[in-house]
């Protein structure tokens, strides 16, 4: 593949309603992709076009600069992992394996030895090759039908959210060999997945899809740090972002956020004109000590408190306004607990009330480094 | 409402077992507080399904007694023991109302009318469910479903415990956290024994007061969320819960110190006496998190080559080596660091532990 793949204003519509509008994509070959959205956003019916297993309404694909729409799956070069597992259940890992190269019928028998053998190596299979499906854990059996996507070099592979079913710890570790699996392929690559987190381990560039329509896309960690609107911020942030309407006064001198809590909008935010904005701010950027002189202490109930591994988040509310804030250690505050949470004006992005971004927390160059495009 | 208590309980899917091998569930005490919110927690196949299923009668063991509030329950079925379950995937009547799916448990008991009303509102409230009430159920999102089917079990007033078995798999990951407020306030008001299953740390650690933790069969520890993340008393626990876990380095010990890849670390005296003769491969353990970065050549500080470096938005996860050994590094969003360059790393000994045959050396 020389050109990619190209979306060119793709539109499905199925019983009348549209589930994917306007799509343009392009995506360069080698690239590894992340197709970020939560649960009904259109990830899967987007694969499916791709894959050639649906039709779109209208619009155009195009495969290395030639029009593919409406080409049947069988004569593509596709490869699709799903969330369930697909694999044979009479076959044994090895011949699972070997079952793409079989079908298209064109390596001989010790060419495809060899392929089958190194493709098993790489996802740590060999020594389940003679084993049945049913004998595998969960994860043995994501790695093999991963595998099987793999084997055929397939110049366009598909995955759709395929670690969502397995528990943390081997979603964990299928992670990191993913990224490793997929570096240096000649292959698009496509990962969906509902998860900010796997976003940005897996990182590459990052396409948010919303309702149907793409958001915004470009290099992970710049989306990530320059969420285009309000929804990509939502999209792209796990867990989710607080969201606190201010008014900036008339002089501009001040930003209030209730009766109770104003600040002078320092840094980035300096220079907004006068008006009501939306800031957004991650939940790891609200804590329960001041960093800076800047920080503004806002005075909170607490609702509930989550613990994973060593953090906690902190549900709560201030003046009717709901505020999470993820904060390092184990804590336990009680039911209805009275709090004081420190935000810093530096980390907050700033929307239009249309949702549109105003201004975003300046982050180094440097960073963008990691996207591997 | 009840204490639970479990005495010796082993359970083997065999007629017959012959070795220890044979048993999913090896020997095990434990007592289940009067009003405790519990976690049973473990990877799958790890026998946390087995032991509730013992626990609310679907399963008789092969050996030991359950006990509710002191009287011997091992042979009573299920409907004997007043215990409510919620399974992963929501129990209703689709062709009943919200109303008639709540009121079922009662009805079936012979409870009157008006207090079936009552409790049903009651409980309706407390789920947020009152206004969804005259809906028909079938149609409605897994999180709707399965506040009822939670329900279902709260409605019954003389229910001794609540039983839990990964409830929230099929909710949609971003309504999850508000049912998990729910369920930890219902816990909060009515103050009944929960039991709580899953594979999922964060559900564990956010729910319970206290975490069984299980593995192969066994329970390796029973703690609260802060001892579990603190002072993990077994390996297992120290890479199970934590994300990712902690790393885990083969030493020895020697004068009186702790050697890693001819590195010695600071650990309590005492503790290195131990291991002299405690039996078992020598591990040291320490969380990503706990790891400090300190400048370089600060003395007792470990230098080690970084090898990659991750970007996970609220921080950095470095990977480095010492020697043959990988570490794995959590480090602040701001702090600069990238592959190829060495670092200086601090082992706080409060948060170092040292492993013998993968039990803790306290």
């Amino acid at each position: 593949m020389k050109h990619g793949i190209e979306l060119d204003g793709v539109t499905r519509m199925v019983n009348g309603e549209p589930h994917l509008a306007d799509i343009h994509l392009k995506l360069e070959p080698g690239s590894f992709n992340v197709l970020l959205g939560r649960t009904g956003a259109g990830k899967t019916s987007l694969l499916r076009l791709m894959a050639g297993l649906d039709r779109p309404t209208s619009g155009a694909i195009r495969v290395d600069g030639v029009e593919v729409t409406g080409v049947d799956v069988r004569r593509r070069n596709v490869a699709m992992v799903y969330q369930q597992f697909v694999n044979y259940p009479s076959l044994t890992v090895y011949e699972n394996i070997a079952s793409p190269l079989r079908l298209s019928g064109r390596l001989g028998p010790k060419e495809l030895d060899r392929r089958v053998r190194e493709t098993a190596a790489a996802l740590r299979l060999e020594p389940f090759l003679d084993r049945l499906p049913a004998e595998l854990s969960g994860g043995q059996q994501q790695r093999t039908a991963m595998a099987r996507a793999l084997v055929k070099d397939a110049s366009l592979l598909l995955l759709d959210e395929p670690l969502a079913n397995l528990d943390y710890k081997l979603r964990e570790e299928l992670r990191a060999e993913i990224r490793q699996l997929f570096r240096d392929r000649p292959a698009v690559v496509v990962y969906a997945t509902t998860e900010p987190t796997e976003a940005l381990l897996l990182g590459g560039r990052t396409a948010v899809l919303d309702e149907g329509r793409l958001l915004q896309v470009g290099p992970t960690l710049d989306v990530y740090h320059a969420p285009a609107t309000e929804r990509v911020g939502q999209v792209f942030s796990d867990p989710q972002m607080n969201l606190l309407d201010v008014e900036v006064t008339e002089e501009g001198t001040e930003a209030r956020l209730s009766p109770e809590v104003s600040f002078p909008p320092a840094e980035h935010l300096r220079g907004l004109e006068p008006g009501r904005y939306r800031l957004g701010l991650r939940a790891h950027h609200l804590r329960l000590e001041p960093r800076s002189p800047e920080d503004v202490r806002i005075p909170v109930r607490v609702e509930v408190e989550e613990v994973s591994g060593s953090e906690t988040l902190v549900h709560a509310t201030h003046d009717g306004i709901a505020l999470t804030a993820q904060v390092e250690g184990v804590r336990s505050h009680p039911y209805g607990a009275e709090l004081e949470l420190f935000m810093s004006p530096s980390r907050c992005f700033v929307f239009s009330p249309e949702g549109r971004l105003v201004a975003a927390p300046p982050f180094t160059p440097e960073e963008s480094l990691h996207g591997q495009d | 409402m009840a204490r639970i208590e479990l005495r010796g309980i082993a359970h083997a899917y065999q007629a017959a077992p012959r070795s220890e091998e044979d048993f999913a569930l090896r020997p095990l005490e434990l007592v289940w507080e009067d009003g405790g919110a519990y976690a049973l927690l473990g990877p799958s196949g790890c026998g946390k399904t087995t032991l509730l299923n013992i626990i609310s009668g679907l399963l008789q063991p092969t050996r030991g007694q359950v006990l509710i509030d002191g009287a011997d329950v091992t042979a009573a079925p299920p409907q004997a023991r007043n215990i409510a379950q919620v399974f992963q995937f929501p129990v209703i009547y689709d062709t009943m109302t919200v109303f008639e799916n709540l009121a079922f448990p009662l009805r079936n008991r012979g409870v009157d009318r008006a207090e079936i009303q009552a409790r049903v509102e009651e409980v309706a409230a407390l789920l947020e469910l009152t206004g969804d009430l005259r809906l028909r159920a079938s149609g409605l999102s897994a999180d709707l479903r399965q506040r009822i089917s939670l329900g279902r079990g709260l409605v019954r007033k003389d229910v001794a415990a609540i039983l839990l078995d990964e409830p929230l798999t099929v909710i949609d990951p971003h309504v999850k956290w508000l049912l998990r407020r729910k369920l930890k306030q219902v816990h909060e008001q009515l103050k009944v024994t929960l039991v709580y299953v899953t594979h999922d740390q964060v559900e564990a650690l956010t729910l319970a007061d206290r975490v069984v933790v299980m593995n192969g069969g066994r329970v390796v520890q029973v703690g609260t969320p802060q001892e579990l993340v603190e002072r993990p008393l077994d390996t297992f626990v120290g890479y199970f819960i934590g994300s990712p876990g902690m790393n885990l380095l083969p030493c020895i010990v020697e004068d009186g110190a702790v050697m890693v890849e001819g590195q010695r670390i600071p650990l309590d005296a005492d503790v290195c006496a131990r291991a002299r003769t405690a039996g078992g491969e020598l591990r040291l353990g320490i969380r990503p998190e706990f790891l400090r970065r300190v400048a370089e050549g600060s003395p007792q500080a470990l230098r080690v080559e970084v090898t990659q470096v991750e970007h996970l938005g609220r921080h950095k996860l470095a990977t480095t080596r010492l020697g043959e050994q990988s570490l794995k590094v959590r480090l602040p969003e701001e702090e600069r660091l990238s592959a190829g360059e060495s670092c200086w790393l601090e082992l706080p000994p409060r948060w170092t532990m040292l492993y013998a045959g993968g039990r803790a050396i306290t």
